[in-house]
């Protein structure tokens, strides 16, 4: 019944409205076949994978892939090294937005407000590449900034980029340092979004600066708060591959193996397709299941949500 | 009295609140801007200061070498032509394409537009994975090709949310049903009125896609083959994280020289890179902060 009333809306949209259509098809094209035609691809990763008989004609294998990197005793690397850098990040990367923002709400010197925001903010314009070479050349085992100040200071140099014990610190607060700036800027918008006759109220029960934001600010913008928490801890599985790759050395490897980075090796240097693919797949279908779950949880417990 | 008396109590601790805030703020400040000074500061100090460690926050004997040097290289050269053309291209192309699919699903009369909007934001919470989007681009015999770097990543899904929310906010109903009863076909509308009307939020795109861009290294890393295509990110990968500073020009130097002006070259070469984007930065700051917040409002 709702079928059959939908389809001449749809021709009488399509009469009035071709030209939208034709201009939309190109874009939807390039989805269809960078983004839907991968997932087909992913076949690979339940076959055994012959150049000459191409992904649809190659064996199928079931969950052999599978098995054999649940098996193989880096899994566990992987996973623990993937796990422990994504929730160091969610940790220590999550607050400090947010604590900046409530600072930078209670300047009311608009000029040096102006000015936090500028400087916070411009470390996100660096590329990864450049970042990661200002770290390689402040922390150089000889010549670095940072060891030249410690042997200033009597102390001896630290070879910080081939410890693996402080490979997840480097990683996270640099990315601290990156985005903070960035991050807090949707906290400040939710800010300006609070309800004024609250501050009103709350002046005339005579609450200091520090009540008001713990009573007021912080309530005001706990749904910002709560989705970007769902999105962060969504996508703790997707921890980026092209900073961290770039840290990598042999002296790190240990700490610094994630999922991405073995899909990369195995896959792409070690032409290892159906193999490489299969351990994609299963860090791209936990990562989903991830975000449904933290999503239906928000859901349950406070009235935010993603959808 | 007693009012009063508390309540300049109460000022003072909140004065004290606030001088600790600002504190840390200055703090905060200091700690962003240092590396940013320490680095353009060694880029133009001389190289024997540089490999000595001297500098510490201004400029240690001013010396242009590492510049000079670095213009004569060729590789950097090739690189930074490179990077240019795939910033100007990719962002046309990736600007037309998003503005393009983001203006008729704005449209709430287009049959199919959730569904269609659905299909898209699907693909930022999954996606088939590396392997299989490589396999597509080699399919297509994009592998070494620059198109490789234009094409498959030309649409963020993020862009398209932005866009369309602000087409959807700022362009009236009214506008397009008065135009539409005169006559004026989608496509007349799109071109003059759509397209003048959305300046904003064509800035807007234009910026974050040429942004991305300049500072993309992973496409190029997989997809080309050939030195002479790499884009200004991937030398600099080689030369200051891999560390091949092995470049003709320098071959005639003193082995000392050679190793200190390697060292100063680093310094120079991350300037050279970040330079465009940070000098227009102080100017588009505005306009990347609206675009944050139009995507947020509806995203």
């Amino acid at each position: 019944m709702e079928a059959a009333g939908k389809r001449p809306e749809a021709r009488k949209s399509f009469a009035r409205h071709w030209q939208l259509y034709l201009v939309i098809a190109p874009p939807l094209l390039f989805f269809l076949i960078f983004k839907y035609y991968p997932m087909l691809n992913a076949v690979l990763a339940f076959k055994d994978y012959y150049v000459t008989k191409g992904i649809w004609g190659s064996p199928w294998i079931g969950f052999k892939n599978f098995e054999m990197f649940f098996e193989n005793p880096i899994f566990w690397t992987l996973v623990k090294n993937t796990l422990l850098i994504s929730f160091y990040l969610l940790l220590a990367g999550f607050p400090i937005p947010i604590l900046l923002a409530l600072m930078l709400n209670e300047v009311r010197n608009q000029r040096f407000k102006r000015l936090v925001q500028l400087v916070t903010f411009a470390p996100y314009f660096i590329s990864t590449v450049v970042m990661v070479s200002i770290l390689m050349l402040f922390l150089a085992p000889r010549l670095g900034f940072v060891n030249v100040f410690l042997n200033h200071l009597g102390m001896s140099s630290v070879n910080f980029l081939g410890n693996p014990g402080l490979f997840s610190s480097i990683f996270v607060w640099s990315d601290i340092w990156q985005t903070a700036g960035y991050s807090a800027v949707i906290y400040l918008a939710a800010l300006s979004a609070v309800d004024p006759t609250l501050y009103e109220a709350a002046k005339v029960d005579g609450a200091s600066r520090f009540q008001k934001i713990w009573n007021v600010d912080l309530p005001g913008i706990l749904p910002t708060i709560t989705i970007i928490l769902i999105l962060n801890v969504g996508s703790v599985m997707a921890i980026g591959f092209e900073k961290i790759y770039l840290l990598q050395n042999n002296l790190n490897i240990s700490s610094s193996e994630i999922i991405a980075t073995y899909v990369y090796r195995i896959g792409l240097l070690n032409a290892n397709y159906s193999f490489a693919t299969a351990v994609g797949l299963f860090n791209s279908v936990i990562n989903l299941v991830l975000l449904f779950s933290v999503n239906a949880l928000a859901r349950r417990f406070s009235n935010s949500s993603i959808w | 009295m007693a009012t009063a008396a508390t309540r300049i109590k109460e000022s003072a601790a909140d004065r004290a609140f606030l001088i600790v805030v600002y504190a840390i703020l200055i703090v905060v400040v200091i700690a962003v801007l240092y590396p940013l000074i320490y680095i353009v500061s060694s880029s133009v100090s001389s190289p024997s200061a540089v490999s000595a460690g001297r500098v510490w926050l201004w400029p240690v004997d001013l010396s242009l070498k590492g510049y000079q040097t670095l213009f004569k290289d060729p590789q950097v050269l090739t690189g930074y032509g490179n990077s240019l053309f795939y910033t100007a291209a990719g962002t046309a192309i990736s600007v037309c394409l998003t503005v393009m699919l983001a203006y008729p699903l704005s449209r709430k009369t287009l049959f199919g537009r959730n569904l269609l909007m659905m299909v898209i934001t699907f693909t930022m919470l999954f996606s088939g994975g590396l392997i299989p989007t490589y396999m597509v681009v080699k399919a297509l015999g994009m592998i070494d090709s620059r198109w490789a770097l234009l094409i498959p990543n030309a649409v963020w899904v993020w862009q398209v949310i932005i866009a369309r929310s602000f087409f959807q906010s700022s362009i009236p109903e009214e506008l397009v049903e008065a135009s539409e009863m005169d006559g004026c076909s989608d496509l007349r509308f799109m071109r003059s009125v759509v397209i003048p009307l959305s300046k904003p939020i064509i800035a807007v795109l234009v910026l974050m896609y040429a942004v991305g861009q300049w500072n993309a290294y992973f496409d190029a890393l997989i997809y080309l083959k050939t030195a002479d295509k790499f884009p200004l990110q991937l030398i600099l990968r080689s030369i200051i994280i891999q560390n091949n500073s092995g470049n003709s020009v320098m071959d005639a130097m003193k082995q000392v020289e050679r190793q200190q002006l390697a060292e100063l070259l680093k310094y120079s070469l991350i300037v050279v890179a970040t330079l465009p984007v940070l000098i227009i930065y102080p100017f588009v700051q505005r306009h990347f902060v609206q675009g944050m917040l139009v995507g947020s409002v509806k995203g």
